[in-house]
Formats: C-alpha cells, sequence, structure tokens
C-alpha cells in the first residue's frame, strides 16, 4: 500500500504547522515592509509632486517677472535712446551755434585786421606819396610842396562857378562863425596872405579868416562851414590808391567778402568827400 | 529500491513512525522557517534592501499575483495557505539535486496529505465567503441531477492532484535512480536538471489547481465575475490535459 495514514495524518499536520510558520515568518514581515515601502513611495511621491508644482508656480512666476523685467528693459532702452538722441541733437546745435560764434568772431577779428591793415597802408602810402611828391616838387620847381598846394587850392578856389560860391556863401553867412582854413602843417605867412587875398576876392572882403592845422588831413589844404567844403587834399590821390589797393586785396583774398561790406560805408565817405572837394 | 520514501523508516513504535517523508518533510521546513526568519529579522523599508530580501519580495509578489490573476480578488486571505503549498513543493522539488535527498513530494502520503488539504480547504473558503447554504446549494447548479457528479468531481479532482504530482515525483526520482545504475556519468545530471525543471513546473500546478478550485467555489455566486473565473478554469484544463 503506497498510502501510509498515518504519514498522510503527519504531513497534513506538518504542512498546517509549516502554512502558519510562513506566515507568521514570511508572507506577513514581507507584506508588511513592501505595504511600507509602497507608502513611502507613495509619500515621496506626493511631496515629490507638491514639489513639482511648487517649483512650476515658481518657475511660472520668475518667467512672469523675466518677461516683464525684458519688457521694461526694452521700454527703458528705447526711451534712452529716444533721451540719448535729443540730447545728440541738441549738443550738436549748440555746437553748431558756438562754432558760428566764433566763425563770425574770427571773421569780424580778420575784417578788424583787414581794416587795420589798408588804415596802415592807406596813412603810409600818403605819407610816402607826400615825402616823394615834396621831394619831387622841390627837386624840379625849387619851392616847397605846401607852396604848390597852396597854388593848386588857390587855382582851384578860382575856378569854381558861381553857384557853388553862392551855396557856400549862404552856408558861411548862416553859421556867422569865422572861415577857418584847416591845413596838415602851420602854413608860412607868405602862403597865409596869398590865401586870405584869394578867398576874399572869391567871397567877400568883410570874411575874417583864422587858420587850424589838422594832422588828419596829411597834405591839403580845406575851407568848411555848414555842410559845404572848399578843398584840396592828396587823399584824393590817396583814395584812388586806396581802392586800387582794396582790390587787390578782395582778388588776393575771396574768403573776405564780408570786407566789402565793411569797406563800402568808408567808400562812401569818401565819395562825399570828393564830391565836396 | 524503494518506490516511495514512506517505506524509509528510521524510528517506529507501534502505529507511530518516524519514515523518511516525514523526517525530509520536517527538513524543508527547517530551510524555509529559517530561511524565512534570518532574513526577514532585518527588513528593510528603504529603497535600498537585501538580496535575500528582493529574493522573497519577489517570490511573494508574484505568487500573490497569480492569486489574484486566477479570479481571487483578496489575494492576501490566501496567500498563506496557497503560497505555502507552492513553497513546499517546490523546495521538494529543488532539493533533489542534493544527493541522497527523498523529496517529500514522492510519496503518495504526502501528495494525499496536501490534496486532502486542498480537498478541506476548498469548501471552508466557499462557505466562509459564500455563506453554508449557498456554497452547499452550488452542488446542485445547474440541475439536482448535477449533484452526484459535482460530488464526484470533487473526490475525483483531489486524487487526481494527489496521484498527479506523487507520479511525476516519483517518476522523476525513479528514473534518476535507474539512470544512474546503467549510466552513471552524464546523463544522469540532465535528468537531474529535468527533473528540477518539472518539479517546478508540478508545483505551479498543483498550486494554479489549488487556487482554481478555491476561487470556483468563492466566486461561483458572481455572475459580474464569471468570466474571470472562467479563465482559470480554462487553464486548469490545459494543464490537466498536457499532464
Amino acid at each position: 500500500m503506497l498510502i501510509d495514514w498515518f504519514t498522510v495524518t503527519a504531513q497534513v499536520i506538518n504542512f498546517l504547522v509549516l502554512a502558519w510558520l510562513l506566515k507568521r515568518f514570511l508572507y506577513q514581515p514581507i507584506l508588511t515592509a513592501i505595504d511600507a515601502r509602497e507608502k513611502r513611495i507613495a509619500t515621496e511621491l506626493a511631496s515629490a509632486a507638491a514639489t513639482k508644482s511648487g517649483a512650476e508656480a515658481l518657475r511660472d512666476k520668475y518667467q512672469q517677472k523675466n518677461s516683464a523685467f525684458d519688457k521694461q528693459q526694452s521700454e527703458r532702452m528705447s526711451q534712452l535712446t529716444e533721451e540719448v538722441a535729443a540730447e545728440r541733437a541738441r549738443l550738436l546745435e549748440g555746437v553748431r551755434a558756438e562754432s558760428e560764434t566764433l566763425r563770425s568772431r574770427l571773421q569780424s577779428a580778420l575784417k578788424n585786421e583787414q581794416h587795420n591793415l589798408k588804415q596802415a597802408l592807406s596813412q603810409r602810402t600818403r605819407e610816402e606819396v607826400f615825402a616823394i611828391a615834396r621831394k619831387a616838387l622841390g627837386d624840379l620847381a625849387g619851392t616847397t610842396l605846401e607852396a604848390r598846394i597852396t597854388d593848386v587850392f588857390i587855382r582851384r578856389l578860382e575856378t569854381l562857378d558861381d553857384e557853388e560860391i553862392m551855396q557856400f556863401k549862404s552856408a558861411f553867412s548862416s553859421s556867422g562863425q569865422p572861415l577857418v582854413v584847416r591845413t596838415a602843417y602851420p602854413l608860412p605867412e607868405e602862403q597865409c596872405a596869398l590865401l586870405e587875398t584869394a578867398i576874399r576876392t572869391k567871397i567877400g572882403e568883410s570874411v575874417k579868416i583864422g587858420f587850424a592845422t589838422e594832422t588828419d588831413l596829411v597834405s591839403g589844404i580845406e575851407i568848411r562851414t555848414e555842410g559845404q567844403k572848399i578843398a584840396w587834399s592828396i587823399d584824393d590821390y590817396l583814395v584812388a590808391l586806396a581802392d586800387s589797393v582794396d582790390a587787390l586785396l578782395r582778388s588776393s583774398d575771396p574768403v573776405e567778402e564780408g570786407a566789402d561790406q565793411v569797406n563800402r560805408p568808408s567808400q562812401a565817405g569818401q565819395d562825399t568827400h570828393e564830391k565836396g572837394a | 529500491m524503494h518506490l516511495s520514501p514512506d517505506q524509509i523508516i528510521f524510528w517506529q513504535m507501534g502505529f507511530v513512525k518516524l519514515n523518511s517523508t516525514i523526517v525530509f518533510t520536517w527538513a524543508v521546513m527547517l530551510v524555509l522557517v529559517i530561511g524565512s526568519v534570518l532574513i526577514t529579522r532585518k527588513l528593510s523599508t528603504d529603497l535600498h534592501r537585501s538580496r535575500w530580501q528582493n529574493l522573497l519580495e519577489v517570490v511573494v509578489i508574484n505568487i500573490s499575483k497569480q492569486i489574484e490573476e486566477v479570479g481571487l480578488s483578496d489575494p492576501r486571505s490566501y496567500l498563506s495557505f496557497l503560497g505555502s503549498l507552492f513553497l513546499f513543493i517546490a523546495v521538494s522539488a529543488l532539493g533533489t539535486i542534493i544527493p541522497g535527498f527523498e523529496p517529500p513530494t514522492g510519496s503518495l502520503s504526502s501528495t494525499a496529505a496536501l490534496a486532502l488539504c486542498v480537498f478541506v480547504a476548498v469548501p471552508l473558503y466557499g462557505i466562509q465567503e459564500q455563506g453554508v447554504s449557498r456554497y452547499l446549494s452550488s452542488y446542485a447548479k445547474p440541475t439536482f441531477i448535477m449533484l452526484p457528479f459535482n460530488i464526484i468531481s470533487e473526490v475525483s479532482r483531489t486524487l487526481a492532484l494527489a496521484v498527479r504530482l506523487f507520479g511525476n515525483m516519483m517518476s522523476g526520482a525513479m528514473i534518476i535512480a535507474i539512470l544512474l545504475s546503467i549510466t552513471p556519468f552524464l546523463f544522469p545530471i540532465v535528468m537531474t536538471l529535468l527533473g528540477l525543471l518539472t518539479g517546478i513546473v508540478q508545483a505551479y500546478i498543483f498550486f494554479i489547481l489549488a487556487t482554481v478550485y478555491i476561487a470556483a467555489a468563492t466566486r461561483s455566486q458572481k455572475p459580474a465575475n464569471q468570466t474571470a473565473a472562467d479563465k482559470p478554469d480554462l487553464k486548469s484544463h490545459k494543464a490537466e490535459s498536457e499532464q
């Protein structure tokens, strides 16, 4: 008989004991450990999910902050660019105005310099011409330049027409002042007498005549009263010389066109002067 | 040569005797229990754990999963009974590689004892789940005429369980013993390996059939889960047909 009933009974008991022992020492501890681990993993996963959601919220917040910052930065940058452009334009305008001022100052300085140069040149020329003329007249005629000037002035006085004499007379009588003969140098008495004679012959015997010296005249004689003048001066020739020198300066310095504007009033003065003479 | 380890008797006093089956059963029990105690003494609930703990966890979880797949919704209630069946049979089969070891499952007394345990456990679990009257009425389903056939089926399948396991284990041991006397070198090793495979397969078959029987007993009145219960039935029929 293959089945031994005692063994069967013993094996049933053995198996039940084994099942109980394994339940006690194997299944329960293992399942408890697994449950604890699963619970721990679930907790950690939940914690990780919470951390992740927190991190995502933080990330969103920082992304928003970043985009706001970028926007603000670009706005500020464009604002700064505009301000810089405006400031640049303002500074450029200032520099331009300053350069204009400096340029005009330079121009006026140049004009002054030119004017002074012209004045000096004119003065020097007159003096040289006067010296040359005096020397030439002295050498040629054996008389002084003053005598020749006096002669020329007397001849000029004699050549005046009646209308001009009348205008001069009326101007002289309305002023009530003595007629002053202005010369650039003190005249010798002989020439003074000649001049007095010539003037009294042309204007009238009763006229009072005085003599005065004016260095501005350089070389010449003039009589002047209320807006009327009779004169002869070496200036007449020097003005022509000055014109030619001006023309020469203008041609040599094309930049200084403004000098024309400056010269014109003096030329006009000379014209009046010449016209009066 | 002994056909059954029951015949190797170490000590006897009247009806009571200490044969090879009982002794090797105790040995298997000791290995299982001491091994469990040693490993579960320092269990880690951390993510890092020892290899032995990992092995036990894999075994326990897979047994539990198998029970659940067969159709028992609460596998932990059946784990100690069904898992012990599998582990006892499997360790007995694995022990055959040790020279001199006589697998207790090679004894018809042992397999009959295990089959008897299943025979008793099936109605107990059925009654626990459904109540006495509902469980007993399941024997008269679908008609009252089927009552004797159902009872015969209960008995015959218990007998089949016992004889199938005994036949396979005994034959494996017998073949190895015979082959050792004929060709003592290479061939018995191959057959031992085959015997190991057969033993594990038999452990799985015994375990899965017991699970199917219990599932059928506990879920017969639950139409919603009928399909779930059907699948293991098919599996069990297939396993039986293979044998």
